[in-house]
């Protein structure tokens, strides 16, 4: 069964199409991983999977529920970890994710569990504004899985880790954590390694779409020139 | 609903007393603004349909310092986004604001009540106080009200610290002439009666009538 199904959707901002006759289709467990330079489009994309945007035209399905009329229905089961951590700087850490939890339903021993996954217990009470970008990004992290999400949309997941928190995190939101994922990277060698389905964009349009196999890493950079 | 209300107004009440970025800064206000009176009107006291309109106005425009900050976390440090991915009724939110606005509207009026008392105001509160407090009661509700719904509408464009008042003021008007006439008898030297019902059923009336706005039309202003 597809987890997420697009086609022919389209989203502008005033004049400018941010996307434009995108089609793709994604089983679940699998991951998308979307390449393409800045501006292409990848943002709009992940934040009209994650219902905060509406499609102006074509039909997109998230796990079975149509957007966006349906949104309701996924709401709560999907995780995005975008540029923004989605937490509130003058909070602790804790704050933040225990104020997710109760918007989630979600029991306060998930919150101690997933601050002890991305080893933050030891400064898990000190405000956000004081931690360095990759403990925020891995805040951020455990905000994206805290409800068990079965769709995670990710953009640039990894920025700001160092390899020894990426090590933390990839259990969390990497391959092993056996859910459907749709990523944006500009990593052409690191993202095809994760990739099952490989969607290039610029300037809104399909550049690419193929089962990353049939891939190689220079196809992709292509896509940036 | 409950639940994410509290959460929500918890969030909010701790992010304010964390960044005292609204409550403070309306009180400063309120308060200079009286000496500004004081100084200004060349009286060293006041009372009646003048008393009641400076009290008003002086909390209108601190009342707007706050609804302008009511968003401002939320949309800059991703918020929103984060509420809006879960599961819960958006009204929820609406209610948590209005309640948090009511909150910082009491916070203020403790501190700028006495200090109008002491500053300005002829007569003495004492025996008026209980219906003062009914009258300024039905003002905050209003003032929470419109004030949710008018930040929610600026907040997300580029404009909002021009667009909050401007959308804010004049329908904030009708509670300021409202809570001004029912306030005047009760600021009269000599205490002149109490507060015309005709005047408290109109804040009533127009708490309840932007209430159901609010209820109406949050949801949307908080879709893309």
């Amino acid at each position: 069964m597809a987890a997420v199904q697009v086609e022919g959707l389209s989203r502008h901002y005033g004049e400018r199409e941010a996307l434009d006759g995108v089609s793709l289709s994604l089983l679940q467990g699998q991951t998308l991983v979307v390449f393409g330079p800045n501006g292409a489009g990848k943002t709009t994309l992940l934040r009209v999977l994650a219902t905060l945007l509406r499609p102006h035209a074509g039909e997109v399905r998230v796990l079975g529920a149509r957007l966006p009329g349906e949104a309701w229905a996924v709401r709560g089961r999907i995780g995005l970890l975008g540029h923004e951590p989605l937490l509130y700087r003058e909070l602790t850490a804790r704050e933040n994710l225990r104020f997710h939890a109760r918007l989630h339903d979600v029991a306060a021993g998930r919150v101690e569990e997933l601050l002890a996954r991305v080893r933050l217990e030891h400064r898990a009470d000190e405000p956000l504004r004081s931690l360095s970008r990759g403990m925020v990004q891995r805040v951020a992290v455990a905000r994206a899985v805290l409800h068990d999400p079965e769709l995670l949309l990710l953009d640039e997941p990894r920025s700001n880790l160092d390899p020894a928190a990426v090590e933390l995190v990839d259990p969390l939101i990497g391959s092993a954590s056996g859910r459907t994922r749709v990523i944006c990277s500009h990593d052409p060698g690191g993202g095809l390694a994760e990739a099952d389905v490989v969607l290039g964009l610029r300037d809104g349009r399909p550049a690419l779409l193929r089962a990353a196999g049939e891939l190689r890493a220079e196809e992709i950079v292509e896509l940036y020139r | 609903m409950r639940r994410t209300v509290g959460a929500l107004l918890r969030k909010e009440l701790l992010v304010e007393l964390r960044t005292l970025e609204s409550v403070p800064g309306m009180s400063l206000f309120a308060v200079t603004t009286f000496v500004v009176f004081h100084f200004a009107l060349q009286r060293s006291s006041v009372d009646g349909d003048l008393a009641a309109g400076i009290l008003w106005v002086t909390l209108l425009f601190a009342a707007i310092l706050g609804i302008n900050r009511l968003f401002v976390a939320d949309a800059d440090q991703g918020g929103f986004d984060g509420f809006l991915l879960a599961p819960v009724e958006r009204t929820a939110l609406l209610v948590a604001k209005a309640l948090a606005l009511l909150a910082y509207l009491v916070a203020l009026e403790i501190v700028a009540v006495p200090a109008f008392a002491l500053l300005l105001l002829g007569p003495s509160l004492g025996q008026a106080m209980p219906q003062l407090l009914g009258v300024l009661a039905l003002g905050d509700l209003g003032i929470a009200a419109i004030g949710t719904l008018v930040a929610a509408l600026a907040v997300r464009t580029r404009a909002r610290d021009l667009l909050g008042p401007l959308l804010a003021l004049p329908l904030l008007v009708p509670i300021v002439i409202g809570g001004a006439r029912a306030t005047s008898p009760l600021l009269t030297l000599g205490h002149a009666g109490d507060p015309p019902t005709r005047w408290l059923l109109t804040l009533g009336l127009y708490d309840l009538v932007f209430g159901l706005i609010a209820y109406a039309l949050f949801d949307f202003l908080l879709e893309d």
